[in-house]
C-alpha cells in the first residue's frame, strides 16, 4: 500500500502504478472487498489517508466561492461553514448514514463512487459545482454534472484524482431532502436538493436515484423562478411543478422500490422545498 | 515527502496505546479481520462488514468509525482505541457498562460493544446529549433485542450520574 503525504505525490503514484485501487474513506471500496472483490495480483492500494491538503476547504467570501477539498468528509461538511454557506450540502451530508460513516465518508468518493443516489452528488449538481481533477498530465476542471456519465460511471482516467470541488456561494434558499424506508441510515429513494439564486432570480432543482445519473430539470426550474420571483400564484402553480419534476424523472423499478413511487415522490419533495423557500423569505400565503 | 510504502501483510498497528505487529494479514483486509483473526481482540464484533449494524465500531484518532470499512494498513500511523481498553484499569466496569449491566441494556449481547463504543464517544463529545441527539447518534447501531428502551435508559442513566458528580 502506497500513502503518499501530498497531492504531487498521490499523482505520482497512480500515474506510475498502473495496476492500482484508490482508497478514500472507504466506506463504498471496504464494502466490495468485504463482499468477494478481491485485490488483484500486484494491485496496489492508493491510500489517500495521509494527504492533509485534501481535507481542508478554503471560504472565498470576496470571490463567492468555497473550495473543498476531495477528502472533506460528511461530519465535516454538518459544520461550521457549510451550514451557514452551503446549507444544501450540508443537510445532505446530515442525511447521509450514521456517525460512523459520516466520519468516514468522502466527498470525493461520493462523487467518484457517482450513485445516482449520492446525496452529496445531488447537492453539487444543484450547486453547479465544477471539480477540479487533476495526474501528472495536468490539471482540468469539470462540471460535477458533467464528471458523471451514467450509473456508478465517470469519465475519470486511471490516473486522474478528483483534488476538489468548487462550489459557488449563492443568496438565496437552499434546501435537501430525501426519502427512503426509514429516517436514519437510509440510500435516498428519491431525493431533491433546491438552490435558489435572488440575484440572478434563478432556481435549480436537482433529482436523485430517478435516473441514471442526478438529474436537473430546466422545466421546473423555469415554474419555480416565476413562483418565487415572478409572483405567479402557488395554488396554480404547484401542480404544474410537480408535473415538470415527474417528466423529467427517469426511475426504474429496483429492489429498493417502485419507478412509479420513486416519480411521485420526487414531485411531493420538489414542491415541499418551494413551500419551505417561500417560507424562509416570508412569502408563504 | 515521501510515501509511506505499508507491507500489507506485515504491518504495526498502535493498539489501545501498545504498538502491535500484525504479521500474514490478507491483502486488503479490514482493521476488523485484523482486530479479530489476527490480534484476537475479539471483543470488536463483526456481523454485515457493510457498515450497517455499527457492531465493529472502534475509534481512530478518537474518531468513531466502523472497523469493518477501515483497511487496517491504511491505519498504521493512528491511534486504534477498542472495546477492549474500556473498562478501568482494575478490571472494574466503566460507567458506560456499568449502567448497561444495571438498565439491562445488554440481552444476547452481540452489539452491546459497539454500541458501549458509541455511547462512550457520545457522551465524551456532549455529556448533556438530549433523547433526539441520543437516538441520532446510534443510528449507525443495531440492536436485534433489546427495542432500544434499556439502552436509553442506561444512557440516561450515565448523563444523571455524571451530572451529580
Ligand atoms: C452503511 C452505509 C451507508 C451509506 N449511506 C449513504 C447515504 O446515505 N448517502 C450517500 O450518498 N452515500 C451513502 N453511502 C455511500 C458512501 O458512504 C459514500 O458514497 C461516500 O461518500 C464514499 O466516500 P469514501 O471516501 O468512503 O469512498 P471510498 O470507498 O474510499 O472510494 C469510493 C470510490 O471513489 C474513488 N475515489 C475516492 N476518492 C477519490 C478522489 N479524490 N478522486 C478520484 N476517485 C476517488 C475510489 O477510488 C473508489 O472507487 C453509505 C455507505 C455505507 C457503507
Ligand atoms: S460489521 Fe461493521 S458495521 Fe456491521
Ligand atoms: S442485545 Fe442482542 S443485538 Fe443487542
Amino acid at each position: 500500500m502506497i500513502s503518499p503525504q501530498t497531492v504531487d505525490d498521490a499523482l505520482d503514484a497512480l500515474s506510475d502504478t498502473p495496476v492500482h485501487r484508490l482508497l478514500a474513506g472507504g466506506t463504498d471500496e471496504m464494502v466490495k472487498l468485504n463482499h468477494g472483490a478481491q485485490l488483484r495480483q500486484f494491485e496496489t492500494v492508493i491510500s489517500l489517508s495521509r494527504i492533509p491538503e485534501l481535507s481542508m476547504w478554503t471560504l472565498d467570501t470576496a470571490g463567492r466561492q468555497i473550495t473543498i477539498g476531495a477528502a472533506v468528509s460528511w461530519s465535516q461538511l454538518t459544520e461550521a461553514p457549510f451550514v451557514e454557506h452551503v446549507p444544501v450540502l450540508a443537510q445532505a451530508a446530515r442525511t447521509v448514514g450514521s456517525p460512523q460513516i459520516r466520519n468516514a465518508g468522502t466527498i470525493g468518493g461520493n462523487v467518484a463512487t457517482a450513485s445516482p443516489a449520492g446525496d452529496g452528488l445531488c447537492a453539487l449538481v444543484a450547486l453547479d459545482a465544477m471539480a477540479t481533477v487533476r495526474s501528472t498530465r495536468g490539471t482540468r476542471r469539470v462540471r460535477v454534472a458533467e464528471l458523471t456519465t451514467g450509473p456508478k460511471r465517470t469519465n475519470l482516467e486511471p490516473d486522474e484524482l478528483i483534488v476538489s470541488l468548487d462550489v459557488p456561494l449563492t443568496h438565496g434558499f437552499q434546501g435537501y431532502t430525501k426519502v427512503g424506508v426509514r429516517n436514519a441510515m437510509v440510500i435516498s429513494l428519491a431525493g431533491v436538493a433546491l438552490v435558489v439564486d435572488d440575484d440572478r432570480q434563478s432556481v435549480s432543482f436537482a433529482l436523485g436515484s430517478v435516473g441514471p445519473t442526478i438529474l436537473r430539470s430546466p422545466a421546473a426550474e423555469t415554474v419555480a423562478a416565476n413562483v418565487l420571483f415572478g409572483g405567479t400564484h402557488l395554488g396554480d402553480a404547484m401542480s404544474q411543478l410537480a408535473a415538470a419534476i415527474r417528466k423529467t424523472a427517469r426511475p426504474i423499478d429496483d429492489h429498493r422500490s417502485t419507478a412509479a413511487y420513486r416519480r411521485h415522490a420526487v414531485g411531493v419533495l420538489a414542491t415541499r422545498l418551494i413551500e419551505r423557500a417561500l417560507i424562509s423569505r416570508g412569502a408563504s400565503q | 515527502m515521501t510515501d509511506v510504502i505499508v507491507d500489507e501483510r506485515d504491518f504495526e498497528l498502535t493498539i489501545n496505546g501498545a504498538r502491535v505487529p500484525v504479521r500474514g494479514a490478507a491483502p486488503g483486509a479490514s482493521l476488523l479481520q485484523v482486530l479479530r483473526d489476527q490480534l484476537q481482540l475479539t471483543g470488536t464484533k463483526g456481523a454485515c462488514e457493510e457498515g450497517e449494524c455499527g457492531s465493529c465500531s472502534v475509534l481512530v484518532d478518537g474518531v468513531l468509525m466502523c472497523s469493518c470499512l477501515v483497511m487496517a494498513a491504511s491505519v498504521t500511523d493512528t491511534a486504534i482505541t477498542t472495546i477492549e481498553s474500556v473498562a478501568r484499569p482494575d478490571g472494574s466496569f466503566s460507567d458506560v457498562q456499568q449502567a448497561f449491566v444495571d438498565c439491562g441494556a445488554v440481552q444476547c449481547g452481540f452489539c452491546t460493544p459497539g454500541l458501549v463504543m458509541a455511547v462512550t464517544d457520545l457522551l465524551n463529545q456532549q455529556p448533556h446529549a438530549d433523547r433526539e441527539t441520543v437516538r441520532e447518534a446510534l443510528a449507525g447501531n443495531l440492536c436485534r433485542c433489546t427495542g432500544y428502551g434499556r439502552i436509553l435508559a442506561a444512557i440516561d442513566q450515565v448523563i444523571s450520574q455524571r451530572a451529580a458528580q
